[in-house]
């Protein structure tokens, strides 16, 4: 009957809503997504609602976790990452075969990739496992936290699903980097990882040599393994300083690129805007990144200072891996453009990461030093 | 151990944090560095592949050149039908793609026999026909299966076409599919990117010679095109020029009615104009039909025709060479008066054979002609008189007169392949034989050349060429099937001037001897019967060739196997006192000249010359006395 009383509920309906959540983090993010819906209008219009439903899952799981406070996230750390690792092994015993590579696991209902869980339970677990020292930590204890992290990395490496494993390595190696690890040592495993580097070449497989092979010299192949490469670097050159223009890009109308709504999608977006545009998007990953780093800075635990820092060098890895395979500076491997490529699983796991952000800061340190 | 003290580490963790920042940054920067290098410094290189990607060239054929005889009737023209079209690498299994094709558009033995030659001989990512000349009950039948058949399409394509089929296929010849060869020739002419699109080309005939002017010139068209190759939309386009059209110096009637005079005889006949070398006819029986060629020929078809001891492919005209027989008679006469070793008056004995070394050289007529000069010589065809004139004249002078009408050489006309036939002389028996007992010329072998047997062999349009130039007074020209090329943009006419290859020189009066003796084989010799109440005056000459040389005895045509017969033989130019067309006629295995080959040259001159069409094919007159022989 009273229209005032109706707008009030309504407005503290909202501020119990948005309370949890992080007022330039979420501004941010509101622009990315804004931008790759943009996107996704020109490389896929079929595609927008979909997404749009995948983002309003995305949305509230991250709405769930951002209230969900680090200490009990603390708690699932080590249930969940023994849960990937069981379902991981599932998957190399029982699970589909798709494109060549196992990764998939059939639950009956539905089918899961369980290595995408393990980009967030990777840094979760080493999170806990270096808080839960009460010393400093010493050599042993980055061992342990190796082994932890490589045993699913190598699960992974082998479905084969070389992206994302080198995600998940890299999640686990913040929060190793962050919890201290020397120089001295990371150098000298960068030396015995270039030392290395010939053997492992014989350990990858055949597609995945094709790979590193195309991006040194994508034309010897311009038909097959090449293509992908030349046609998005053709797509980004032609896009010059100001774009060709929103849904004018001809590579991408014409359907030249390959992937265009998944892995390639950037190829489209700086077709499509040019230059301009591509600062405009690493402006808007900077701003994201320098966010999270900053709640890191503030966070209140050990836990929450790990997490935060590993989960915010996590939307780094994807863009800068993601941007640069499709630019042809880095292999092709399986990384989409976080928070634009379309695609459900990779927008909950982020926007779960958005979500561990907000509430690690809504736990923060209230006393600045 | 060391317990952690809060502050240190909370520092040591910003100095870290702060570290990665500035990698992210780094990162980024390096990034940023390569989308300068892509979309500033290499823009101008992207934007070129870019629209390379995006616009294709597609070449539009243009129509083919139109065939007219010289009155405007077309002989070849294009017409537009649907195909329906296979790419084998797109196809996956061929056969399978065949049968399922079968149950909806009817496929005959005959179009998979094609196809499979087809592929034999092209690419796997050219598109192949199946089947042409779709209805459109079919195209419809076919589109609704379409989902079914991947790598199979509907085309609308242009399509030579011969409308008078078999008729005068030896003139127009006929395009097939364009081979490695042809395409040699293309770049030969720097013609390539003119032919991108087209898929024919002339293999025989005028399409073959003449390749260059039918074609015309393609169009293109800019399309955009999607990264599967299909069509957007056209950006541009430029329409194609259509070939040239090439107006024969044929008389498709005259033409029409010579082939007809044949029956279903084997042979050849050659009508020239003698004032300017323009071929008014030109028969080699039995013909093929060139359309059969067009959409590609099929083996068993192609082998057929191949195979046939009918030799259907052959074109007589320019590729039969044949001994003349006693058609060479007047050109030997003519020789003789020229080189001075006869006067017309000049007369001999004939007892019947000539006497040579001990080798009796015989006369057809028992006993002989009694005396006999030039005049009767040609009119009677006096064998006698002429191996004594060859024995005269020797090889070599004979030779040289006969190269001199252009007998044993290719005269030039508008069609490739020709043959060059055989005009004996000393050199030419040294290049031919290997042995030197076998390279040298006997004195004996010279008499028979004198009525034209022995090693003489030549193509019917040499002995029409030959015969044109006495009808013009000596003045040869060069025998051409073209009249002029109408250019199709500017409408243009360029005639095809004839071409006077070179005047003999001969002297009126010789001339005039062997135009009356030709004049008096018509009326009182051995053309008589065939041209009796002729209304024009007719210059001829009749000939027998033998194929099948006995020794000794006398032979009987009737008894004897049809392939082994005599060939009939006739040349003539009419009328006798301003000749307007000469000709030669050759009937395989006919018998007698005046029994088969004089009755068409009849018809031929009576169209000709009074526009009098025949009721039925020139009959073989079975009692015609023969004069002439061996």
């Amino acid at each position: 009957m009273n229209p005032g009383f109706g707008l009030s509920t309504l407005r503290s309906w909202w501020q119990k809503l948005v309370a949890p959540l992080d007022g330039p983090l979420m501004t941010i993010t509101a622009l990315l997504v804004l931008l790759a819906f943009g996107v996704m209008t020109s490389a896929s219009p079929e595609r927008i609602n979909p997404q749009l439903l995948n983002m309003a899952v995305a949305l509230a799981v991250m709405r769930v976790v951002a209230q969900v406070p680090p200490q009990r996230l603390m708690h699932l750390a080590v249930p969940i990452y023994l849960l990937g690792i069981l379902l991981l092994i599932a998957v190399a015993l029982f699970g589909d075969v798709s494109k060549g590579a196992r990764r998939w696991l059939n639950l009956g209902f539905m089918r899961i990739q369980p290595s995408e869980l393990m980009k967030i339970a990777m840094p979760l677990l080493l999170a806990w496992f270096f808080q839960k020292r009460e010393a400093m930590p010493r050599m042993r204890d980055y061992a342990i936290a190796a082994i932890m992290l490589l045993l699913p990395v190598g699960l992974i490496a082998r479905q084969p699903d070389l992206g994302t494993a080198i995600l998940v390595l890299a999640a686990g190696f913040y929060v190793i980097f962050f919890a201290g690890l020397s120089w001295k040592i990371m150098i000298g495993m960068a030396v015995a990882a270039i030392a290395a580097a010939p053997l492992a070449w014989n350990l990858l497989h055949d597609y995945q040599r094709h790979r590193i092979l195309t991006l040194i010299d994508p034309e010897k192949d311009p038909l097959g393994k090449g293509f992908h490469i030349i046609q998005s670097t053709i797509a980004i050159g032609s896009g010059g300083f100001f774009g060709k223009g929103w849904r004018s890009g001809t590579q991408a109308q014409l359907e030249f690129i390959p992937e265009r709504h998944t892995d390639f999608i950037f190829a489209v977006f700086s077709e499509e805007f040019g230059l301009l545009g591509n600062l405009v998007l690493l402006v808007l990953y900077a701003l994201l990144i320098g966010r999270g780093l900053m709640i890191a800075a503030n966070a209140a635990t050990l836990f929450s200072r790990l997490l935060a820092g590993a989960v915010t060098m996590i939307f780094f890895t994807y863009a800068f891996v993601n941007m640069g395979m499709v630019s042809g500076i880095l292999p092709v491997v399986g990384v989409p453009l976080p928070l634009v490529s379309y695609g459900g699983t990779a927008l909950v796991t982020l926007f779960l990461g958005i979500g561990i952000l907000m509430s690690i800061h809504g736990n923060r340190m209230l006393v600045q030093k | 151990m060391e317990f952690k003290n809060p502050q240190e580490e909370l520092e040591r963790f910003r100095s870290r944090l702060a570290f990665a920042g500035g990698f992210v940054l780094f990162c980024f920067s390096l990034l940023f560095i390569r989308f300068v290098w892509l979309q500033v410094v290499q823009h101008d290189y992207y934007q070129t592949r870019a629209e390379d990607n995006r616009i294709s060239l597609v070449p539009i054929v243009p129509n083919r050149g139109l065939i007219v005889d010289r009155k405007g009737e077309v002989l070849a023209r294009n017409y537009s039908a649907y195909t329906l079209e296979i790419t084998p690498s797109r196809a996956g299994n061929l056969d399978k793609t065949i049968d399922g094709l079968a149950e909806v558009i009817e496929i005959e033995a005959k179009d998979r026999r094609r196809f499979k030659k087809l592929m034999d001989e092209s690419k796997s990512f050219e598109t192949l026909p199946i089947r042409t000349r779709l209805s459109d009950a079919e195209v419809a039948k076919f589109i609704a299966h379409r989902y079914r058949f991947p790598g199979v399409e509907i085309k609308a394509r242009l399509f030579r076409q011969y409308p008078g089929g078999a008729f005068a296929s030896h003139i127009l010849g006929y395009i097939g599919r364009i081979t490695d060869a042809d395409l040699g020739e293309i770049e030969k002419v720097e013609q390539d990117a003119n032919y991108r699109g087209t898929e024919h080309f002339g293999k025989t005939g005028l399409e073959q010679h003449y390749e260059f002017e039918l074609h015309g010139i393609s169009g293109h068209e800019q399309v955009e095109v999607d990264a599967g190759g299909r069509a957007v939309r056209t950006l541009s386009r430029s329409a194609p020029v259509a070939g040239n059209q090439l107006t024969l110096t044929v008389d498709a009637e005259l033409q029409r009615i010579a082939e007809l005079a044949f029956g279903d005889r084997k042979g050849s006949l050659v009508a020239i104009e003698p004032s300017t070398g323009g071929i008014l006819a030109m028969v080699s029986v039995p013909n093929y039909d060139p359309n059969l060629f067009v959409d590609g020929i099929d083996t068993q078809s192609w082998r057929e025709l191949n195979e046939s001891p009918q030799k259907p492919m052959v074109n007589r005209a320019l590729n039969g060479a044949y001994p003349p027989g006693s058609t060479f008679k007047p050109f030997m006469a003519l020789a003789a008066l020229e080189l001075g070793k006869r006067r017309p008056e000049q007369a001999i004995a004939d007892p019947g054979f000539f006497n040579f070394g001990g080798h009796h050289f015989r006369d057809d007529k028992k006993g002989g002609h009694g005396m006999v000069d030039m005049y009767k010589s040609i009119v009677h065809s006096c064998d006698t008189y002429y191996y004594v004139l060859a024995n005269d004249m020797g090889i070599d002078n004979i030779a040289a007169f006969m190269g001199q009408l252009g007998l044993g050489s290719r005269t030039g006309i508008d069609i490739k392949g020709e043959s060059k036939g055989v005009l004996p002389s000393q050199q030419w028996k040294k290049e031919r034989f290997k042995k030197p007992e076998q390279q040298k010329w006997y004195a004996g072998e010279t008499i028979s050349i004198g009525i034209g047997q022995g090693y003489n062999a030549y193509t019917p349009i040499q002995l029409a060429q030959a015969t044109a130039t006495i009808a013009n007074n000596g003045i040869m020209f060069r025998p051409h099937l073209v009249k002029y090329v109408t250019d199709t943009r500017s409408g243009e006419k360029r005639p095809i001037e004839p071409e006077p290859l070179r005047d003999l020189k001969l002297k009126p009066e010789n001339i005039e001897v062997i135009r009356n003796a030709m004049i008096g084989v018509n009326k009182e010799g051995t053309g008589a019967r065939a041209f009796a109440k002729a209304e024009y005056v007719a210059a001829g000459k009749t000939g027998t060739a033998q194929v099948f040389s006995y020794k000794g005895a006398e032979h009987k045509t009737e008894s004897m196997a049809a392939h082994l017969r005599d060939h009939a033989l006739y040349i003539a130019f009419a009328p006798a006192d301003k000749p307007t067309i000469a000709l030669a006629v050759l009937v395989e295995n006919g018998g007698f000249g005046a029994q088969a080959a004089a009755p068409i040259a009849r018809q031929v001159l009576d169209y000709y010359l009074l526009g009098k069409k025949p009721k039925a094919p020139a009959p073989a007159d079975e009692d015609a006395v023969e004069g002439d022989a061996q």
